[in-house]
């Protein structure tokens, strides 16, 4: 079973729900286990806020865009911005490091990027955007 | 989807009960709304009840730090029940649990608090 979604979105931070109810949708014929389904939407949620709150500094009027695909034994879930990008990718990762304090940001997006999924990559170039692929197996 | 919030006063805590999905779209307007709250009748412990709390990211943990941050400087303690299994992992994963109390229900959190505060 195979299947991939192309989509992009206006960076409103409204948009974090409905990209978590677009994965529901596009995963809903592989029958998870709910647990699988809701750390799928976890993680995604994180990525997608990161992109809109870090990446466009809450700018509403840029482009968020999303990448699903499956086939028989996993998951991805591509998350991109053209924003600011990470200046340093490993303090970014590190647990409860946020740039963002003031603004009761918990700085857990990555590590929980990290424990909800089996492959993390951050690809980021100061000033032209990052780009979060996560990968999740499902199937033995 | 979204997010609505109850609340209670009951003798020397606030209860917040929420119900939906707390993300960083609507954590803003629960804020104001948690923060008036604790103002006006000077609010010193929070008991969470998240038994109707569908999804939570890593948003929901910044606002709970937030609050926490708040009544402290009082003596106060927060109590957080009935969290699903992917919020808890959310919770364990955050290390909150350092500063926050977890019961399986609001009858048990508010024997917590019975007891501490």
């Amino acid at each position: 079973m195979k299947n991939e979604l192309n989509i992009s979105f206006p960076s409103k931070l409204i948009n974090v729900q409905t990209s978590r109810a677009i994965l529901i949708g596009f995963l809903a014929e592989l029958d998870l286990p709910m647990s699988v389904i809701n750390e799928l939407k976890t993680a995604l949620s994180e990525a997608v806020t990161n992109a809109i709150v870090h990446g466009y500094n809450n700018d509403e009027s840029c482009v968020v865009s999303l990448y699903f695909s499956y086939d028989d034994f996993s998951i991805k879930m591509i998350v991109e911005d053209k924003g600011v990008g990470i200046e340093n990718i490993d303090a970014a990762k590190e647990p409860l490091f946020s740039t963002k304090f003031d603004e009761e940001r918990a700085g857990l997006g990555f590590t929980i990027m990290e424990v909800f999924t089996d492959s993390l990559q951050i690809d980021s170039v100061l000033g032209s955007g990052t780009k979060v692929t996560m990968i999740k197996n499902y199937a033995s | 989807m979204g997010l609505s919030v109850q609340m209670a006063i009951k003798k020397n805590r606030l209860v917040i009960r929420l119900d939906g999905e707390l993300d960083q779209s609507n954590v803003e307007e629960l804020k104001k709304k948690v923060c008036n709250i604790i103002k006006k009748y000077s609010i010193v412990n929070l008991v969470f009840n998240f038994e109707n709390l569908s999804f939570m990211d890593s948003t929901g943990i910044g606002f709970i730090i937030g609050r926490y941050g708040e009544i402290k400087r009082k003596g106060g303690s927060i109590v957080i029940c009935s969290m699903n299994n992917t919020i808890k992992k959310v919770f364990n994963i955050s290390g909150l649990k350092r500063i926050c109390n977890v019961a399986n229900d609001e009858v048990s959190a508010d024997k917590i608090l019975g007891v501490i505060a």
